[in-house]
């Protein structure tokens, strides 16, 4: 079997798209980024199926010359899978959007907390200093 | 011979899903609602208990699910491994969920009951058993799609802010990773004309030895986007603490482990002829070592637990990468050890939460003397998640590095260097949670820390059951290892296709 170069590139430049898209903050965007990503594996299937026949109906055509159904049957399954990924996020953009007024998605909280506390060299509040009740030396010696 | 127990392979998927239908029609009921979900719940553990017991006396189980002549229909297989993790995930949901129930009597008065909660709930229940049933690649991943759903809805659960915040990277991390499968799915389609993971493991060892290292490699990332596998861990401290205390307890101890059995599945049964065991074996250090830093630096028991969780990913990664007989039997007591562990402690943490009022260690204190039975529930699994002898955390970390030291390469020796790290800085962030929640004063400016507390009965005799369930894994480590030697051998014996295909006309 050889494959179609041309879907191969059409699927590649896909993906190429949806990926920069996902590295986006804003959720429609990322959104955008994972139809079209998806949309391009949808064709990777189609390239992975061979060249294009005849439907495969017992009968319909001569044994051998029709199109390969099952990769047929598992782009319908990720297609459906990627409508509920659209209502999904579609929804939790929108709920972002009634929040914030906008739908970009922010940094974690205690990660910006930690990375704060590294730039100005200073121990957290959890840091515990250990230190001999009488001399007040470290505990651990430098 | 087709004994007609293998119809029982479908129920631990069918059960749920049926039941989430009815209790999605009895929305506006919540208490028959809670009475179908427990009922299903309560069905599985039985019926995974069956199947236990034939995968471990009568061998690898199938079953041609749809009538189609085998090869075309869609296999469930159930092998020693399956049967394993479906009836601890089981008895883990089951527990979960009861915790829940006990967490919406509490709140009634406060939170009206999210009727969407249950039949998520058994959706996920039901993802997870098709992950593990499943017999081809592609109904792994509809399991994995599943589960990933019922997932973003139990996380963004009531829509709050931060949920929508960590929802979000959540979301958008495992859709990449579930697009990268599908690119995986295509790829090993193209090169082998099948799915079918039985027909696969004699298919692949025929392919170019180029065609075979990329298939294997871009499997082995998605499943560690997944199982949370460092450098693609970063996700899951930031995702999983927000979420309401029953439904991280579900996620730490299932979600991770689906990923680090479709780790174990494919690297063994379709790789076992090419092992990985340096990517493998540097990843679970880099794992093991990265997690464990970032607990230390914590100061929010759900975030510590979180990022203690990553790190010992990297156990498991350990015992698959070493590919002998005994990492791997290693990497599958350590997973059942691990479910029901991080499980116990995420209930726990719960507890902790509606006792004291946060989960920062920085707001809490004095938790011992306000409820010392509080105080013995965390820090029995917490010294077992830290690995201390008797407990089933020693026996599993014991088993991994003797398997170490028997590969006596200087990266498995690295490995288990690092595993002793990874352990002593374990139990110094148990440590710290323990003296400063359960013994010290709080900061100054906390809220005084409650007398006399009174914990919610049915939440606490569920984090009980869990952690009883922890010692029980103790008590019976013996046996339990014995059945994981098994399982390892039956993953790399060839029973698998052999069983499988044994009804496939040639």
């Amino acid at each position: 079997m050889s494959p179609n170069l041309t879907l191969a590139i059409v699927a590649g430049i896909l993906v190429a798209c949806g990926v920069y898209l996902l590295t986006e903050r804003s959720l429609t965007r990322i959104l955008i980024g994972v139809i079209i990503m998806s949309n391009g594996v949808n064709i990777f299937f189609l390239v992975a199926s061979g060249p294009a026949g005849p439907p495969p109906f017992v009968g319909s055509s001569e044994a051998g010359t029709s199109a390969d159904p099952l990769p047929q049957a598992m782009v319908l399954t990720a297609i459906v899978i990627t409508l509920a990924v659209t209502a999904f996020v579609l929804a939790m953009a929108y709920r972002s959007f009634q929040l914030h007024g906008h739908d970009e998605v922010s940094d974690d909280v205690e990660d910006a907390r930690i990375r704060e506390l590294a730039d100005r060299d200073e121990a957290s509040e959890s840091f515990e200093s250990i230190a001999f009740a009488d001399t007040g030396e470290d505990v651990v010696s430098e | 011979m087709i004994s007609s127990l293998t119809n029982l392979l479908p129920l631990p998927i069918l059960v749920p899903l049926l039941g989430a239908g009815v209790a999605l029609l009895l929305g506006h009921r919540p208490r028959a609602q809670r009475m179908v979900t427990t009922l299903c719940l309560l069905a599985v553990p039985v019926i995974t208990s069956v199947l236990l017991y034939l995968a471990d006396t009568r061998g690898v189980q199938h079953l041609w699910v749809g009538g189609w002549r085998p090869p075309l229909g869609i296999a469930l297989v159930s092998d020693r491994l399956s049967a394993l993790m479906l009836l601890v995930a089981s008895l883990v949901t089951l527990s979960v969920h009861v915790f829940a129930t006990g967490q919406d009597d509490e709140e009634r008065k406060v939170e009206t009951p999210v009727s969407i909660f249950h039949p998520t709930f058994l959706l996920l229940s039901a993802g997870v058993s098709n992950a593990f049933l499943a017999g081809d690649l592609f109904n792994l991943f509809v399991g994995f799609e599943m589960l990933l759903f019922s997932s973003y809805v139990l996380l963004t659960l009531g829509g709050t802010a931060d949920r929508i915040r960590a929802g979000s990277t959540y979301v958008v991390v495992n859709l990449l990773s579930s697009t990268l499968f599908l690119m995986a799915l295509t790829a090993v389609y193209a090169a082998t004309g099948t799915v079918n993971i039985a027909q696969l493991s004699l298919r692949l060892p025929e392919l170019d030895d180029h065609a075979q290292g990329a298939l294997q490699m871009i499997l082995l990332v998605v499943f560690a986007i997944k199982a949370a596998v460092f450098p693609l861990s970063a996700w899951l401290p930031d995702s999983y603490p927000t979420a309401p205390a029953p439904v991280t307890a579900v996620f730490a101890g299932l979600l991770t482990k689906v990923g680090v059995y479709a780790i174990l599945r494919t690297q063994t049964v379709l790789f076992d002829h090419r092992p990985l065991s340096p990517v493998l074996l540097v990843a679970a250090l880099l794992t093991m070592l990265v997690g464990i830093a970032g607990a230390v630096a914590q100061v929010e028991i759900k975030r510590i637990l979180s990022f203690t969780l990553v790190s010992h990913i990297g156990y498991m990664t350990f015992g698959i990468g070493l590919a002998t007989p005994e990492g791997l039997s290693g990497a599958i007591f350590y997973t059942a050890h691990h479910i029901t562990i991080q499980t116990a402690l995420f209930l726990v943490v719960g507890l902790i939460e509606r006792v004291g009022g946060s989960t920062s260690i920085d707001r809490l204190g004095r938790l011992a003397s306000a409820s010392p039975a509080l105080a013995a529930l965390f820090f029995v699994p917490a010294m077992n998640l830290a690995g201390i002898p008797p407990l089933s955390g020693f026996v599993g970390k014991l088993g991994l590095l003797n398997a170490g030291v028997n590969d006596g390469s200087p990266l498995a020796w690295l490995l288990v260097v690092g595993s002793v790290l990874t352990s002593l800085l374990t139990l110094y962030a148990m440590a710290k949670i323990w003296s400063r929640s359960f013994w010290a004063d709080p900061v100054e400016g906390a809220p005084e820390p409650p007398d006399n507390v009174t914990l919610p009965r049915l939440q606490t005799m569920t984090a009980m059951a869990m952690v009883g369930v922890t010692l029980a894994i103790t008590v019976a480590a013996g046996p339990l290892y014995g059945y994981a030697d098994r399982a390892a051998d039956t993953l790399r014996n060839g029973d698998y296709a052999r069983v499988v295909l044994s009804d496939v006309d040639s």
